[in-house]
């Protein structure tokens, strides 16, 4: 029975963790009026490029950096289209999307094939990892893994006790505004969109190299739709997403768990279990929600 | 002799081949209150935007504090202490006060210390009389509250010459004496201000001097103390002599045509707006309905007009109970509605103005028949309607988003007139017109009147309100704070009423 649970609960941290890194990074864009739904392509973008790096230099640490690369290039050239050109983000988005599985397939093809690298190993932390039950659970993990979960307190503080987390949450509100108090809200975006470009690319690398160490086509299968979910999930606030990541987790760790039972034959209803979650909270949650009043609005100065 | 704060010389701006501002000179000295004057569209706010950086390029010189500069954007005007006041304020609302306060600030450090700046902020209040609480969120203040934050805040940036565009539009008469208050005392601790109105009144009564805007020309600089009377600023303003005071005959009261009982709404929050209101206008009478923006007036025409579900109450129009009828069964009762928002309710930009015209009459036989429009009867009708109502346009086939707000205004009223209602419902019909304009609507709702038509009048205006109504409704948070008789009605009668105060 202990087996079960510490294995369950492994299983939600493992799962959880690309959604919490994907999902913090959307928590600026968001907050800054950026809607990029592109994050699917870019995760996927990043899962390839991390398996090129860690393949190329033997080493998952040159992954991580080129994922992370790779995400922060796909943030600047969706950042150009959305904020200097204004295009609809939704459009250039659902283009990023396209555009990867295209991309990614292509390069697999041509470089990987299927080959195994190395993946991010684990460092159980001396000492904590020893405690009996938690050590396995919390403190046994690979880099990306403590990192996603240390990055819970400092987006939280970043964005609610500092100037750049301040401007951040007002340019989503009312852009204008911030114009006349002189903040350059073309800039404030383009570094959310950064920012959030490179942690969709590190989730993406966790995705191929996390608990895998090979790249496999299509392989972010939605989970950057789910990081945009567990985002709003979460109402757009670091310490709520990270709960709202380890629900989707434990229902994707759930759905395995159900699916060795008999209940097996009906895993399709299973996956449906984080949309439903995401469905019924977000009915559920529309009054107070910190969702900005200038979402996926961009700004024109006169 | 105080020093010019501010000089601007020969400032022209374009918006691509529209001149707003034409080579306009306006000098600023220290330590006064400078009225800006100009009708809607006479180029104020443009001149003001370009001090503040807003715009990309203008084209003249400025100097402020006796040194040319080249302002570009909003950092640099704040940097050199210009501070503005917008007329829809620059406020985040779900951010706490003293977050809006430090927002952008060039001296915040990385890790924000809001504990010393709600001080400093504090201090800053107290000083000038209008202290706010730093940690509410601005959402929760009044609009009052939010225009005195926006002020604090541009003293908070050590604004030495503040500009406030057109502050008054949004406060009750109470509000406006303390704001008139503040600027006086503002004034006295040698700070300047320029004050964009056109509310004559306002000028005479506050300002040391008044630079007058025409067409986005430059009228005139005058000395308050050397205007004799409010008709000569309007001269000015216009650019001929303008009647100010309506002419009007005495009621001839007819039978009851609109009559609402114990009406309730909601607004589209699923608050209620409108709160057991009972009113009735008779044929041959103006009834105006006095409030300040955004307490329920909107709601309660809508709900009148079918646009708005009643959740409880009644609306009895020409002796039919028309409560929760639909907009087409409203208006086929002999109504006619002039919406509050012409762009959003009274008229389709994109398409012309004869297609504008036939909104309401495209079903009517003498304009379809076999499921197809008679054009030639539908050119002839609209040409008719654009001279009996005045409206400028190059051909009735132009598109309505080009015309001016003054002849777009012209012709949804004369659509509507055009019918002969027996019950006219005019919303902010003067709102965003020329003195010209103005006048012309409001004559033509009295001739209406007078051929025996119920008018019910919304408006925000208490001098438009009183010059025109028989009675006026004062509305307060949706509840009826009382109906007062022409007679009766000035600023000091309604003014309490529409803060709330019986």
């Amino acid at each position: 029975m202990l087996d079960t649970i510490v294995n369950f609960l492994t299983a939600d941290i493992r799962t959880a963790t690309p959604l919490l890194l994907a999902a913090l990074g959307l928590v600026f864009s968001e907050r800054a009026g950026i809607v990029n739904i592109g994050t699917e392509g870019i995760m996927l973008t990043g899962a390839l490029l991390g398996c090129v790096g860690s393949f190329i230099f033997k080493s998952s640490l040159m992954g991580a950096v080129f994922a992370i690369a790779g995400g922060a290039i796909a943030g600047l050239i969706f950042a150009y289209f959305t904020v200097t050109l204004r295009s609809n983000q939704i459009v250039v988005g659902t283009a990023f999307n396209i555009f990867a599985i295209g991309l990614t397939v292509t390069l697999n093809r041509l470089i990987l094939n299927g080959v195994k690298v190395n993946s991010y190993s684990n460092y159980p932390i001396p000492g904590l990892s020893k405690i009996p039950l938690l050590g396995r659970v919390l403190f046994n993990w690979s880099v990306p893994v403590y990192l996603a979960f240390l990055a819970v307190p400092v987006c939280w503080f970043v964005l609610y006790r500092t100037n750049t987390g301040l401007k951040v949450r007002a340019v989503g509100e009312y852009p204008k505004a911030c114009d006349t108090v002189g903040i350059n809200v073309f800039k404030v975006r383009y570094a959310v969109i950064l920012f959030s470009g490179m942690m969709s690319g590190f989730a993406g690398s966790f995705v191929s190299m996390g608990q895998l160490s090979s790249f496999t086509e299509g392989m972010v299968s939605g989970k950057g739709f789910m990081a945009l979910a567990v985002c709003v999930f979460g109402n757009y606030s670091p310490v709520t997403v990270l709960l709202a990541a380890l629900l989707f987790g434990a229902s994707d760790a759930l759905k395995y768990r159900l699916t060795t039972t008999g209940l097996g034959s009906y895993y399709q209803f299973l996956n449906m279990l984080p949309y439903i979650i995401t469905i019924v909270a977000l009915c559920a949650f529309t009054k107070r929600s910190n969702k900005p009043a200038f979402s996926s609005v961009p700004y024109r100065k006169e | 002799m105080p020093e010019n704060i501010l000089e601007m010389k020969n400032i022209t701006k374009r918006f691509a081949s529209v001149v707003a501002n034409e080579d306009i000179n306006l000098s600023v000295k220290k330590g006064e209150i400078h009225a800006l004057l100009g009708e809607n569209g006479a180029g104020k706010s443009t001149l003001m935007n370009c001090l503040y950086g807003m715009y990309d390029s203008y084209e003249g010189e400025i100097y402020f504090g006796g040194k040319l500069v080249e302002i570009q954007d909003p950092k640099h005007a704040i940097a050199i202490g210009i501070g503005m006041v917008h007329q829809h304020f620059m406020l985040i609302p779900v951010l706490t006060v003293i977050e809006n306060v430090v927002l952008g600030l060039k001296e915040n450090k990385e890790i924000l210390d809001l504990n010393s700046a709600a001080k400093k902020f504090t201090e800053l209040g107290k000083r000038y009389n209008m202290e706010i609480d730093p940690w509410v969120r601005v959402e929760q203040l009044s609009v009052g509250q939010q225009q005195r934050l926006e002020i604090l805040k541009a003293l908070y940036r050590e604004a030495r010459l503040l500009i406030l565009d057109e502050p008054t539009a949004v406060l009750t008469p109470g509000e406006i004496d303390s704001l008139f208050d503040m600027m006086t005392k503002l004034k006295n601790e040698g700070q300047t201000v320029i004050f964009i109105s056109h509310k004559l009144n306002e000028i005479m009564k506050i300002c040391d001097r008044c630079t007058v805007l025409r067409q986005g020309r430059l009228e005139a600089t005058v000395n308050i103390e050397d205007v004799k009377n409010r008709e000569e600023l309007a001269a000015l303003m216009v650019g001929r002599e303008v009647e100010l005071v309506v002419e009007k005959n005495p009621a001839q009261l007819l039978e009851e045509r609109l009559v609402v009982k114990d009406l309730c709404c909601d607004n589209d929050r699923k608050l209620p707006a409108v709160k057991s209101v009972s009113f009735e206008v008779r044929g041959g009478e103006i009834l105006g309905i006095c409030g300040v923006d955004g307490n329920g007036q909107s709601e309660l025409i809508q709900s009148i007009t079918g646009l708005r579900p009643v959740s409880s109450g009644q609306v009895f129009i020409n002796g039919v109970d028309a409560t929760n009828y639909d907009a087409r069964r409203v208006l086929d009762l002999s109504v006619s509605h002039v919406p509050e928002d012409r762009h959003k309710f009274g008229m389709i930009g994109q398409m012309n103005v004869e297609e504008n015209l036939l909104l309401v009459s495209y079903k009517e036989d003498r304009f379809a028949g076999k499921g197809l429009l008679k054009w030639n009867i539908i050119d002839q009708h609209s040409k008719k309607i654009c001279d009996d109502f005045n409206v400028k346009t190059p051909s009735i086939k132009e598109l309505a988003k080009n015309l001016s707000g003054g002849n777009q205004q012209k012709f949804v009223v004369g659509r509507e007139l055009e019918r002969t209602p027996r019950l006219l419902i005019a919303v902010h019909p003067s709102r965003g017109l020329d003195i010209g304009a103005t006048k012309y609507i409001q004559a033509q709702m009295l001739k209406q009147r007078d051929n025996g038509a119920a008018v019910l009048m919304v408006s925000t205006e208490l001098d438009e309100l009183i010059e025109l109504s028989d009675r006026i409704l004062v509305i307060f948070e949706g509840e009826v704070m009382g109906i007062i008789d022409q007679k009766e009605a000035s600023r000091e009668t309604l003014g309490p009423l529409m803060a709330g105060v019986r």
